[in-house]
């Protein structure tokens, strides 16, 4: 059943939304915040997930969410107190439980005996004085099944409809009554006939119930013959329209049980006064037979009908139905027996029906549309080609010289806008927050601050912050792993923290933030910050640096990016897998991104990690270099300029710096650098970008002339070819040519290792 | 002539699986994400029959119920919690803020319209 499979999808989506928000208001509850708002919310995360888990047969993460929300219900009905301890157990429930989703989606197995501790631990916690562990899972199960079997509405069609039972939401176990030989012979004299009285109270037409139903849902139990006593309605003057005066007696023909007949009135339990005899019989003596026949469930018949109608002294015959039960509704006198609200739905339905045809009416503000995700792929591809053939129009108009003011050249300006619009607008399409990724974070930390021996608190910043979806798909190993980092070698261990007089929880952040066209994401630790001196060691003992290189902090901080490198004394658990900084490194750089740490000693360390919004498009200066036409991206250049003569100072034996207002930066010449000329011109004969790379650190790039700015779209250089220091990705241009994109960075980083400093070979590979 | 349901449930996935069970029985459907945003539509739509869960942020299945019935125009709409509770304090509570009837979740398409048309005129 594919809208059955579809439906299963929502609902593991919404598992996911669900344990966020339970993880959520955990944690607001661990942070002081357990105002009843929260603790609801809470309660109806897992009350969700276990309903729709329901839905779906999930019988192990209905069982457990079942544990859980029963804690829960004690704790918003403040029977449990929210201890911070509780918080903590609720923390780790909300873990299994989310283990337990992901084995019914199939991404996983759960441990059973995790679970059924964590579960013991929780009814523990439900009940203190309730019986430990091994015991205290039965029962629950046993009170979770028996809920569905309470709902009789199947028992009642079960026979007319020729239901298939195995369409049945549940197990309905058939039970055999023996009836005695007597009782069969009362039975067999009375026949099929039933007497079914009903005295409506008023309560019943207050909550929207209906005699006339109720007779239309008897007869179709067998054909039955309604009479009105409406002696006890007093005039007209006073009636009390919201009161409840008739009494119904039906005499009912049926192959049906009590307990089919009972099931009828099952909504007005309660709202109306019921007997319900065998035979035609009004006489008690009939009925006690009738009693009598019925065998078990016949005392529920003297409790229901607490004050046993006096049936009609002058009855009066309003309708029979010896066949058809229809009938019997439509000419029932309803208003007469029921008051004022009665007839409000039928009137109400046409005007509903005429106004509405499958109008899905969505939250406010939170309409969704679904749509396949390729499509949307093939939509931003589309685009591109679309950005590229508007670019090489625009190109070729120009070539014709045309003026600008002309209406061709006006109407390209706007088929630009337009595009570039359309393009805003579908990459918006696939923009999500990174909460998704986020999302997952608070149980990494929990695990490995557990397995490490740490406290940690983890704060998140910006989690609504947008990517495109390409993006955010790659942002989780980075972010994993800057964390493990972060809290197995940046965290003190508490003893430690305590020893230098900090709290013993150390705090981990992990932030997002827009910056310059890029997204950022920085993790930081409140820890003791990178050992400058032990780095440096380590990286000369291991030969990844000469020990005559003099480095700033800085570049030391940044020596565990290189390969092979591992501050660890020892191989832990968690961060020691053989996958170190380095990794993340290349696969951040893979993306067009960068990662760099900065760390203060005693105060701790943060990562910054930064990537280009998408990877799909890219605003960018076209320049020529000793004639080869290069992209450097728009993000990165802070203005362009034409150094005069005197604002250039040689520095050293080759390099040279550039005066800009009070400051000096170096001079870079791109050709020079990727190798397109052996010798640099003079850069007063060029034009000067200047650039600001990741770090804040500025460079002049100089170029031999500037083309323009233009949207690019980027065609990756490593699945296309391979690569190449210097060099982010490639473009096509409008005249149709293949054009390098500039990796800024890479470009100023790759300076810095040039002559006259001496950098040993290795380090220049590792970047 | 086609009747109308509205369903009011923050979950979308109980959203969608009446959707499926009601559409499938000819049912129009009208969703709402829960009490208050289910006032809203009521107004919009006057529904024939409303189904309602019980647990819900904002206004909850209680205070939704009590709502409908004390405005003459809607009062007399019949109403049906959705229940995943075997606890009959729930369900009693349910009823006396005015519920017309109550399906017991986990619901087959069967079980559901069943209630309906127990209810429904």
């Amino acid at each position: 059943m594919d809208e059955l499979e579809a439906i299963k999808v929502t609902f593991f989506q919404e598992c996911e939304e669900l344990l966020a928000d339970l993880e959520g208001g955990l944690l607001a509850m661990q942070d002081g915040n357990d105002d009843g708002d929260t603790v609801n919310a809470v309660f109806r995360a897992v009350h969700s997930i276990k309903g729709g888990a329901g839905a779906f047969g999930l019988e192990p993460l209905v069982r457990f969410a079942h544990v859980f929300e029963t804690l829960l219900d004690a704790v918003r009905s403040n029977e449990v107190p929210a201890t911070p301890d509780l918080v903590v157990t609720l923390l780790r429930a909300s873990d299994v439980l989310a283990d337990h989703v992901s084995s019914a989606r199939g991404l996983g197995v759960v441990d059973e005996a995790v679970s059924a501790a964590m579960a013991a631990e929780l009814k523990a916690c439900t009940d203190p004085n309730a019986a430990p562990a091994p015991v205290a899972a039965a029962p629950v199960v046993e009170a979770f099944e028996a809920a569905p079997v309470a709902a009789p509405a199947d028992a009642l069609i079960g026979a007319d409809d020729a239901l298939d039972d195995d369409d049945l939401g549940f197990d309905f176990q058939p039970m055999t009554i023996t009836i005695d030989e007597q009782a069969a012979d009362v039975a067999a004299a009375v026949g099929n006939v039933w007497t079914v009285s009903i005295r409506p109270k008023s309560d019943l037409y207050r909550k929207a119930n209906e005699t006339a139903l109720l007779l239309r849902e008897l007869a179709r139990l067998g054909p039955i013959e309604a009479t009105l006593d409406a002696s006890a309605i007093p005039p007209l003057d006073q009636l009390d329209a919201e009161a409840a005066y008739a009494t119904w007696t039906v005499r009912l023909e049926t192959e049906e049980d009590e307990t089919a007949i009972r099931e009828v009135f099952e909504f007005v339990d309660g709202d109306c006064d019921l007997e319900i005899t065998r035979g035609e019989g009004l006489a008690p003596d009939a009925a006690l037979a009738a009693l009598l026949a019925g065998d078990a469930p016949a005392p529920a018949v003297v409790e229901a009908a607490p004050e046993p109608v006096v049936l009609a002294e002058a009855p009066v015959v309003v309708e029979t139905a010896p066949v058809a039960a229809a009938p019997v509704v439509e000419t029932a006198p309803a208003p007469v027996a029921a008051p004022a609200p009665a007839p409000a739905p039928v009137a109400a339905a046409p005007a509903a029906a005429a106004k509405t045809q499958q109008i899905d009416v969505p939250g406010p503000g939170q309409s969704v549309i679904r749509v396949d995700p390729e499509r949307i792929d093939r939509l931003i591809d589309l685009v591109g080609e679309l950005v590229i053939n508007q670019a090489m129009l625009a190109q070729r108009v120009g070539e014709y010289g045309i003026a600008p003011s002309s209406n061709l050249a006006m109407g390209l300006d706007e088929l630009e806008q337009l595009t570039r619009e359309i393009q805003d607008s579908v990459m918006a399409i696939r923009a999500q927050p990174v909460k998704s990724v986020f999302q997952r974070m608070p149980r990494l930390v929990r695990e490995v601050a557990s397995m490490t021996g740490k406290q940690a608190r983890l704060v998140m910043d910006g989690e609504n912050t947008e990517v495109d979806k390409t993006v955010i798909e790659r942002l989780s190993d980075p972010i994993t792993h800057m964390l493990r980092n972060a809290i197995d070698h940046g965290l003190e261990s508490p003893e430690e923290r305590k020893a230098a007089g900090k709290n013993p929880e150390g705090v981990v952040r992990l932030a997002a933030l827009h910056r310059s066209g890029r997204i950022v994401i920085e993790v930081s630790d409140d820890g003791k910050g990178i050992n400058r001196e032990r780095v440096h060691s380590i990286a000369i003992k291991k030969g990844l640096i000469s020990p005559e290189l003099q480095l700033t902090d800085e570049e030391i901080d940044n020596l565990i990016f290189l390969p092979g490198f591992s501050t660890a004394d020892k191989i832990s658990d968690v961060s020691g897998r053989g996958v170190g900084m380095d990794v993340v490194k290349r696969s951040v750089q893979a993306l067009g991104g960068r990662i760099s740490i900065t760390s203060r000693p005693g105060q701790g360390s943060t990562f910054t990690l930064s990537l280009p919004l998408t990877l799909a498009v890219l605003d960018g200066m076209v320049v020529d270099v000793a004639g080869e036409t290069l992209v450097v991206p728009l993000a990165a250049i802070v203005e362009s300029l034409r150094p005069k003569p005197e604002e250039v100072r040689p520095l050293g034996p080759v390099g040279s710096v550039l005066a800009v207002r009070d400051s000096f930066v170096p001079l870079i010449d791109v050709g020079l650098t990727l190798g397109y000329r052996e010798a640099s011109p003079p850069p007063t004969e060029g034009v000067v970008l200047l650039v600001e790379g990741e770090d804040g650190s500025r460079a002049a790039l100089v170029a031999d002339a500037i083309h323009g700015q233009r949207q690019v779209v980027i065609k990756s250089l490593e699945q296309n070819y391979q690569q190449v220091d210097g060099v982010a990705a490639a473009t096509i241009l409008g005249d149709g040519r293949v054009a390098l994109i500039l990796d800024v960075d890479a470009v100023i980083s790759l300076r810095r290792r040039e002559p006259p400093r001496p950098v040993e070979p290795t380090l220049i590979a590792a970047e | 002539m086609t009747r109308t349901v509205l369903t009011v449930d923050d979950s979308r996935t109980m959203r969608d699986m009446l959707r499926m069970a009601l559409a499938g029985a000819g049912f129009n459907v009208v969703e709402a994400v829960d009490g208050e945003h289910g006032l809203e539509v009521l107004s919009a739509h006057r529904p024939d029959v409303i189904i309602t869960d019980i647990n819900m942020p904002k206004l909850d299945g209680f205070g939704f119920i009590e709502a409908v019935r004390v405005d003459d125009d809607y009062r007399a709409i019949p109403i049906l919690v959705l229940t995943t509770e075997s606890d009959p304090a729930k369900k009693d509570r349910a009823r006396r803020a005015g519920a017309t009837g109550w399906i017991v979740k986990p619901f087959n398409p069967e079980k559901l319209v069943d209630a309906i048309r127990r209810v429904a005129a």
